[in-house]
């Protein structure tokens, strides 16, 4: 074969020559070969492609839609108490009444809201502050680090419900505010430690030391060469902070340490167990808001289900 | 006038402003109840426009004198002078500007490129920063450095992200990134031994090709004996942090003097006369090999020559004393054998 005979590689003659001969063998012409084609597929593609995470996309917008439409489409005012008061699933009254004489499916579409905006602004807070703690701890290292590991471990042996009640017991006023509060105190120091472990593997690759070769700032190579490497792991992070901030707020409700004038579904299962509703079989009224919650929570774990196969494209489903 | 007259005629302006010098500089690292010796009393100058090798095999310390170099590392004594830096005591600010002065090649190309961005975001981002160009004069510049490494078309490479290029590729565009600043002096760890033999030649001749027309010093770090013989106008041979033997790359890898690079040129196959060597030299060979196979004893160095437990020549005042580089500026040895 005529490329054999090419004696030294590096002739840039020869290997057009060469390219040339072979042109007809791999029907290719002067044009070096493209190994990827076609496009590829964008972030939100790969999570939607993923099964689990495409029904956990569609559980969430069913919430998020009712928690906007919420009370237009609710079937009687919230504050309208004049119906038989405790009474089971009927017609007029799909998941019953309350002990006080409330439309259960009405506080149920009106709960959505406050679950949903505790959930997530809690969830935005936390992540916040666990990017700011584990970026520096992970990146700038040494006694830096040190502090701030040691004020992680702190909050992460700390038992977080009973911390959760103990400060929401000491704060004079509960309103939503209070509970995205105590909820961002406590919550941080999960994701605040994945997060400095994964700064301080990406920290020490070749390429951040070749940005620092190339002039940049640290807060550059922070945010602009790191960050967008573990988008997917932050927003995981996020999801998971979320999913943990709903559950949180629901338990703190339950135990009456929220508002329980506002209607949530936590405060929905603290008056139904204040209410004896499963002794006298009103199974509806503790089961539908318990179920929204356990769905709201499931959707955003399988989102995660999608978001791990961004960031490891082995778990991409074909 | 051209971009690379440019550059040429700063540095005439100047002319031996940029020399690298080492003086006794030593880096030991302290681990768990041992310390590590990865140099000793290192000495050497890059004189501008001169390629010198760092010889050695892993762990001879030559990627920790890159790190020294460079200021990713500071030595534990000794004094690193670039110019008018002091590069030992650089604080991050002037060590930010100090890079713009002195760049480094990766011996990865695979890790030392951030998989996020373009290959015209990689190199437009130190012309920016180093030396302040606007967008367009930096698009217009990189486009230039594209097609001195033979990134071309260049329409066709700007937009691509390092996954779609191949690894000679890859380490050309690592080399674009170094030189854009117009440094005048690039470290080059290893650049050639993560890719495929049939475009080392390739890259070896793009980096002397570089040095030639902007006259750039250039370090290069190999294990490689037959690379360093081609690139390089000097030759240092390290051993455990020591420099055993130095020279003109012709003379240390003629006549090599110290045993350590007798064994470094026996170990490279030649494929010319394997029958005349096996068939004169096997005796000598493999009671050299058997030797240099024995693992290294640890602590010896400190105390005598870092290479008498492997040593075939070995003499009793090798074990006590450190033996200090001889001979003339074209070539020297740290041997009692000579």
């Amino acid at each position: 074969m005529t490329v054999e005979r090419t004696q030294d590689p590096s002739s840039y003659v020869e290997q057009q020559q060469a390219a040339t001969v072979l042109a007809p063998v791999y029907g290719q012409s002067d044009a070096p070969i493209d190994p990827f084609p076609t496009k590829e597929p964008n972030a939100f593609q790969v999570v939607w492609s993923n099964k689990k995470a495409r029904i956990g996309i569609i559980i969430l917008a069913v919430f998020v839609l009712m928690a906007i439409v919420g009370p237009w489409i609710a079937p009687y005012s919230l504050t309208d108490t004049h119906f038989p008061p405790g009474k089971g699933p009927s017609l007029a009254h799909w998941l019953g009444t309350t002990q006080s004489g409330q439309d259960v499916l009405t506080q149920l579409l009106n709960g959505a809201r406050v679950s949903i905006f505790v959930g997530f602004v809690s969830g935005a807070i936390v992540i916040c502050v666990a990017l700011v703690v584990g970026f520096v701890a992970g990146y700038f290292g040494g006694w830096v680090d040190d502090v701030l590991s040691l004020l992680m471990n702190v909050m992460l042996v700390l038992p977080g419900l009973p911390l959760m009640i103990l400060i929401a017991a000491y704060i004079p006023h509960h309103g939503i505010g209070e509970i995205i509060l105590v909820m961002s105190i406590t919550g941080w120091a999960f994701g605040g430690r994945t997060l400095r472990a994964q700064m301080l593997t990406l920290s020490r690759q070749d390429y951040v030391v070749s940005a620092k070769f190339a002039g940049e700032s640290s807060l550059w190579i922070i945010f602009r060469e790191i960050l967008p490497n573990m988008l997917s792991y932050i927003i995981a992070n996020f999801f998971g902070a979320v999913t943990g901030a709903i559950l949180a707020e629901a338990g703190l409700e339950f135990l009456g340490l929220g508002n329980p004038s506002i209607t949530s579904w936590g405060t929905m299962i603290y008056w139904a167990q204040n209410g004896d509703a499963l002794l006298d079989g009103q199974w509806a009224w503790i089961i539908a808001p318990g179920l929204c919650i356990a769905l709201l929570a499931a959707s955003l774990t399988l989102i995660n289900f999608g978001i791990d196969a961004v960031a490891n494209p082995r778990l991409q489903e074909d | 006038m051209s971009l690379r007259e440019q550059g040429l005629q700063n540095k005439q302006t100047a002319p031996g402003r940029y020399v690298l010098e080492l003086k006794d500089v030593s880096k030991v690292y302290e681990g768990r109840g041992h310390s590590t010796v990865a140099a000793y009393k290192v000495n050497f100058t890059v004189e501008p426009g001169k390629i010198v090798a760092l010889v050695g095999e892993s762990g001879s310390g030559k990627s920790t004198l890159a790190r020294l170099i460079t200021g990713i590392e500071k030595p534990t004594e000794g004094r690193i002078t670039f110019g008018e830096w002091h590069v030992e005591s650089l604080k991050s600010r002037q060590l930010r500007n100090y890079r713009k002065h002195v760049q480094m090649v990766f011996q990865d190309p695979f890790s030392a490129l951030n998989p996020q961005n373009t290959v015209l975001h990689s190199i437009m981002r130190p012309l920016r920063r180093h030396l302040r160009l606007s967008e367009a004069e930096a698009r217009e510049r990189a486009f230039s450095i594209m097609s001195t490494v033979r990134l071309t078309p260049v329409e066709q490479f700007m937009n691509k992200k390092p996954h779609q290029l191949s690894g000679g590729q890859r380490q050309r565009l690592v080399i674009a990134r170094a030189i854009a600043p117009e440094p005048e002096l690039i470290v080059a760890d290893e650049p050639v031994s993560m890719l495929d033999v049939s475009i080392r030649a390739d890259v070896l001749n793009l980096i002397d090709e570089i040095r030639r027309t902007r006259n750039m010093s250039v370090i290069y770090i190999t294990h490689d004996m037959l690379s360093a013989r081609v690139l390089a106008d000097e030759v240092i041979v390290l051993y455990r942090g020591h420099i055993v033997e130095r020279g003109t790359s012709d003379e240390v890898l003629r006549n090599p003097s110290h045993p350590y690079t007798e064994l470094l040129l026996e170990s490279v196959p030649n494929p010319f006369e394997p029958k005349v060597r096996t068939a004169s030299r096997a005796p000598e060979v493999s009671i050299t090999r058997k030797q240099a196979l024995v693992a290294p004893v640890k602590g010896a160095a400190g105390q005598g020559c870092p290479f008498a437990p492997r040593c075939p020549h070995v003499m009793d005042r090798c074990r006590t004393s450190i033996p200090s580089l001889t001979g003339d500026s074209r070539h020297q040895t740290a041997c009692f054998k000579n």
